[in-house]
């Protein structure tokens, strides 16, 4: 048991329970803001139902001055406000830690634990007293125990009220009722308690170059960087805020004020076999263009990604993960798609994938998809997740280098065509493997007839066994030739290292976090982020470079590992799964676990410092 | 005889269009279809219409799904912008494909498996966005590639080639795009190039999805006794209830009209539609009268053809979107590109 006293400055771990639909949601996300402008590394990560009002709905809050925000289950204080759950969340709680709760009724004397300090606030009778509308005791009951909080934890209440002159600039009388309700739990805390606890905020410089974002948002902002003009796509969970966040973005970027016109076309399709389509056509015609979808959405577009990499067309899908098979659950996190969005498609299809990490990558990497999708005339897929996608993550402020120019690829000029004798689609090929292709209506010498039926390298129909395998066998050099086009794996080796850990995607900062805890516990592990598919030579090179390797994903069926068994000449005996996959984001603890249970005992025991 | 290689032939008499090219201009590849199909017909009636209306062969994208009638893009202008891409995903594209460059004219070639079975969900959407397009469904009632099995199309009651009689009720396109708010609907017959090429022309200038249903006989699996999409079924049912004459914008109009022309539709780009022969109670501008015009006369087993219903006052998909006139294809990276400066800007909100 961790000693209740004992100070806990700028680490620790909050999670909030709540009733999903009472604005809990925007009291969180004030609460995790407000510890962001205090110049903290903080992560917010919301667990959220696949309902609109009544279920339960939990937001966990972490804050560490070393930047270990990755998920944790050490919950030094839960805020319990719904009753329905009070019996798991009481349970949580660390031995030693506290429990806020809603003292307007009493507590079920059977939840008291002797190891934990309740602390009770009449939220709702406060509330009632306060205000008139019933919406809005409901609404006021969250944002009250913000002031609570900022008085527990020393949350600076001058941030928090230029918080809310930001937010309600234009709502005087919202303001009002929210300063109202925050002041209402500060002042209860201070009379009742002793304020602060022992867990407390202080104030740090090292957000200041940062912002905070989600990676769905970033990722639209990639695309509109990009100059993605056409989106095509289908509201799912949880990737329907990319295009939510493109629009916006396209409305304030891209529509001329004079004229009220758009620089864009944005098609909500009647399902995702149309999405994928409509980005098929306008890739075709020489826009960049993308869909954002999620697992079932990949599913359903298989049949016309295969189109899209035989007949040689850009497209860029975005797949925000989330848990399957099936509906699964769709407001889960997963790591469930990447063999799906690997070899997507019927007959031997293979495509680039690529791992954004975090919300600074998604921005990137939507960037680089476009490059890559029209360098190599393929479709690329972003694989982001649900905890990258729809989480609010504190990254470096993202910088954009003007001097960049879209990546066409080999693309055939009006003035080329005209020297041209003749065009043919498919050949010749380039060093990559690429053909040049032609835009309609640029030059009557590019006219071609595009197909998804068997072709020649002429781009003529064919059902000649050499003709058809002749241009298969170059969509596969060409893939080939794209591994070291990807983004390179980020290695971070560690001297004395016995090991290897290998993982990608959002796992990286539980991983991160856990060498440490490795390292303080014997092992030394080096570390590789593969962030593309196919795996370049530096992958390769990490992989023969040691002898036992973890694979951490999220995800039953080790669907990283199987990839990497597949695609590099590593045996799979030597590749030790650490899986995670119950639809949380991963947590340091579960890796080190996952390690420690498996490692070879020789490896264990690498030299102390 | 697909194996022989078309050979390029020009009459003296071919008379060539304001581009210079003539009517073998448009042609395609030698068609691979049965002989007699009803398709190659309606390929002609194409080839006719696109060369009238002087469209330049790369200003043209034709697509199609998959399908006898979805291979017959390969059989027309040579020199456009192929795709043929998945079965009943053709609109899809089409839509995409607009959206990015909205000065290409838009050809969709389809059948009643690809539109109306597998496509449907499509191809009704495409007609909700109002894509300007021109789509031709080649209606036989039967699926041809696979040998002979109904299609969604069929009527009840028409026999199969092996005596087999359908018991479903047939999807009706003319009916469906009505309905859902369909901005130009026609019905012909591939026997029937004088009343086909107008309407393809006059569907080609349409502001919007210009929906064209050709009854087109398959004679290898669905021109038999007992079939109700023959060609002696549909000669003897046929009943073509107005004619329609298209007139370009800024084309002298030199054809003496009789009487009695109730109709002249104006278009969006200035061109006109005149009907002809129209029967007294009918009204191709009035969504309702038209469909219980046709309702009425398919229930007593005819076959109403036509331009049959046609909203003057359609809106294509980009100018309900508001998109820019140039097309999307051609917008630069500095049009499109909002820099670091707004970058910086923006992030400020992400505090």
């Amino acid at each position: 048991m961790q000693d209740s006293l004992a100070l806990k400055v700028n680490d620790f771990a909050l999670k909030l329970a709540n009733v999903n639909g009472t604005g809990s949601a925007s009291a969180n996300s004030l609460l995790m803001q407000a510890i962001f402008r205090m110049g903290i590394p903080v992560s917010g990560k919301n667990l959220f139902p696949s309902n609109i009002q009544g279920l339960p709905t939990w937001y966990e809050i972490r804050v560490n001055k070393d930047g270990h925000t990755a998920r944790t289950a050490e919950y030094d204080l839960m805020v319990a406000m719904n009753a329905e759950t009070y019996a798991r969340d009481v349970k949580e709680v660390r031995a030693g830690g506290w429990v806020l709760h809603d003292s307007s009724w009493p507590l079920d004397k059977s939840l008291l634990r002797p190891d934990v300090t309740f602390l009770g606030v009449p939220y709702a009778q406060l509330c009632n007293e306060a205000f008139v509308d019933s919406r809005e005791r409901t609404l006021m009951k969250n944002i009250c125990y913000v002031g609570t909080l900022a008085a527990l934890l020393c949350i600076d209440m001058d941030v928090v009220s230029g918080m809310l002159k930001e937010k309600f600039a234009k709502k005087p009388a919202l303001m009002e009722s929210n300063k109202r309700a925050i002041q209402l739990g500060y002042d209860y805390a201070v009379q009742h308690f002793e304020c602060p606890l022992p867990l407390r905020l202080k104030k740090m410089d090292a957000t200041k170059d940062s912002i905070l974002i989600d990676g769905n948002t970033a990722t639209a902002l990639g695309c509109v960087y990009a100059g993605a003009t056409v989106a095509g796509w289908y509201p799912i969970t949880p990737s329907t805020s990319v295009l939510d966040a493109f629009k916006g973005f396209c409305e304030r970027f891209r529509t001329d004020k004079a004229t009220g016109e758009r620089r864009y076309c944005i098609l909500q399709a009647e399902d995702e076999l149309a999405a994928i389509g409509m980005v098929i056509g306008a890739s075709w015609m020489g826009a960049r263009s993308f869909t954002s979808t999620s697992g079932p959405g990949i599913s359903l577009m298989n049949e016309l990604i295969g189109l899209a990499y035989y007949a040689e067309i850009p497209t860029v899908i975005v797949d925000v993960q989330r848990v399957g098979p099936s509906t699964g659950m769709p407001t889960r996190t997963q790591q469930g798609d990447i063999l799906l969005c690997a070899y997507a498609s019927h007959g031997d299809t293979k495509h680039i994938l690529l791992f954004p990490a975090n919300p600074g990558e998604c921005f990137h990497f939507a960037v680089n998809a476009f490059d890559l999708a029209e360098r190599f005339q393929t479709p690329v897929f972003i694989l982001s997740d649900l905890d990258i996608g729809m989480n609010d993550w504190v990254v470096p402020r993202l910088e954009w280098d003007d001097t960049y120019r879209p990546d066409r690829g080999h693309v055939l000029s009006k003035e080329d065509l005209e020297r041209m004798p003749k065009f043919h689609r498919y050949s010749p090929e380039d060093e990559l493997g690429v053909a040049a292709r032609t835009l309609p209506g640029v030059h009557a010498k590019g006219s071609f007839f595009t197909r998804g039926s068997g072709h020649n390298k002429l781009g003529g129909y064919t059902e000649i066994p050499d003709e058809y395998q002749e241009v298969m066998d170059r969509l596969a050099r060409k893939h080939k030739a794209s591994r070291n086009h990807v983004p390179s794996a980020v290695i971070e080796r560690l001297k004395g290292s016995t090991i290897g850990i290998v993982t990608l995607g959002g796992c990286d900062l539980a991983v991160r976090e856990s060498l440490e805890q490795l390292k303080s516990r014997g092992v030394r592990a080096d570390y590789m982020r593969v962030r593309g598919f196919p795996f370049g030579d530096d992958v390769q090179a990490f992989l023969d470079a040691h002898e036992q390797l973890f694979i951490v994903e999220q995800n039953r069926d080790a669907q990283l590992r199987t990839l990497i068994t597949l695609e590099t000449r590593t045996p799979k005996e030597k590749l030790y799964s650490v899986l995670a996959y119950g639809g949380f984001p991963l947590q340091a603890a579960q890796v080190v676990q996952g390690v420690l249970s498996q490692i070879t005992p020789r490896l264990a025991d690498s030299e102390r410092e | 005889m697909s194996y022989i290689k078309k050979p390029v032939a020009r009459h003296p008499s071919l008379k060539p269009n304001t581009l210079g090219l003539t009517l073998r201009d448009y042609e395609g590849a030698m068609s691979t279809l049965c002989a007699g199909c009803g398709h190659d017909s309606i390929t002609a009636a194409i080839v006719r219409a696109l060369y009238e209306l002087d469209t330049p062969p790369h200003m043209l994208a034709k697509l199609s799904g998959i399908g006898c009638s979805s291979k017959t893009p390969t059989y027309f202008v040579s020199g456009s912008h192929g795709f043929n891409s998945a079965h009943g995903r053709m609109p899809a594209i089409a839509t995409g494909a607009s959206a990015a460059n909205r000065e290409l004219t838009y050809i969709g070639v389809s059948g009643d498996g690809d539109s109306l079975s597998i496509g449907l969900g499509q191809m009704v959407h495409a007609i909700r966005r109002n894509v300007k397009m021109l789509y031709v469904i080649e209606n036989n009632g039967v699926y041809g590639l696979t040998k002979g099995q109904f299609s969604a199309s069929a009527d009840v009651g028409s026999k199969s080639k092996k005596g087999e009689a359908n018991t479903q009720a047939p999807l009706d396109p003319v009916m469906l795009a009505l309905d859902i708010g369909a901005t130009f609907v026609a019905r012909s017959f591939s026997g029937d190039k004088a009343q086909l090429v107008p309407i393809l022309k006059a569907g080609l200038r349409h502001d919007g999805f210009a929906l064209v249903d050709v009854i087109s006989p398959c004679v290898t699996f669905n021109d038999h006794e007992g079939s109700t999409k023959s060609y002696k079924h549909t000669r003897k049912h046929q009943l073509p209830i107005l004619e329609a004459d298209f007139v370009p914008f800024a084309a002298e109009i030199t054809a003496d009209y009789p009487e009695g022309a109730a109709h002249s539709v104006k278009m969006h780009d200035g061109s006109m539609v005149r009907f002809r022969k129209v029967a007294a109670d009918y009204d191709p501008t009035d969504r309702a009268n038209v469909a219980s015009y046709l309702r009425e006369h398919q229930r007593a087993g005819e076959v109403p053809t036509g331009l049959l219903y046609l909203d003057e006052s359609s809106e294509d998909m980009h100018r309900a979107a508001k998109t820019v006139k140039t097309p999307l294809t051609r917008l630069t990276h500095e049009e499109l590109c909002p820099g670091n400066a707004a970058l910086r800007k923006l992030q400020e909100a992400f505090r």
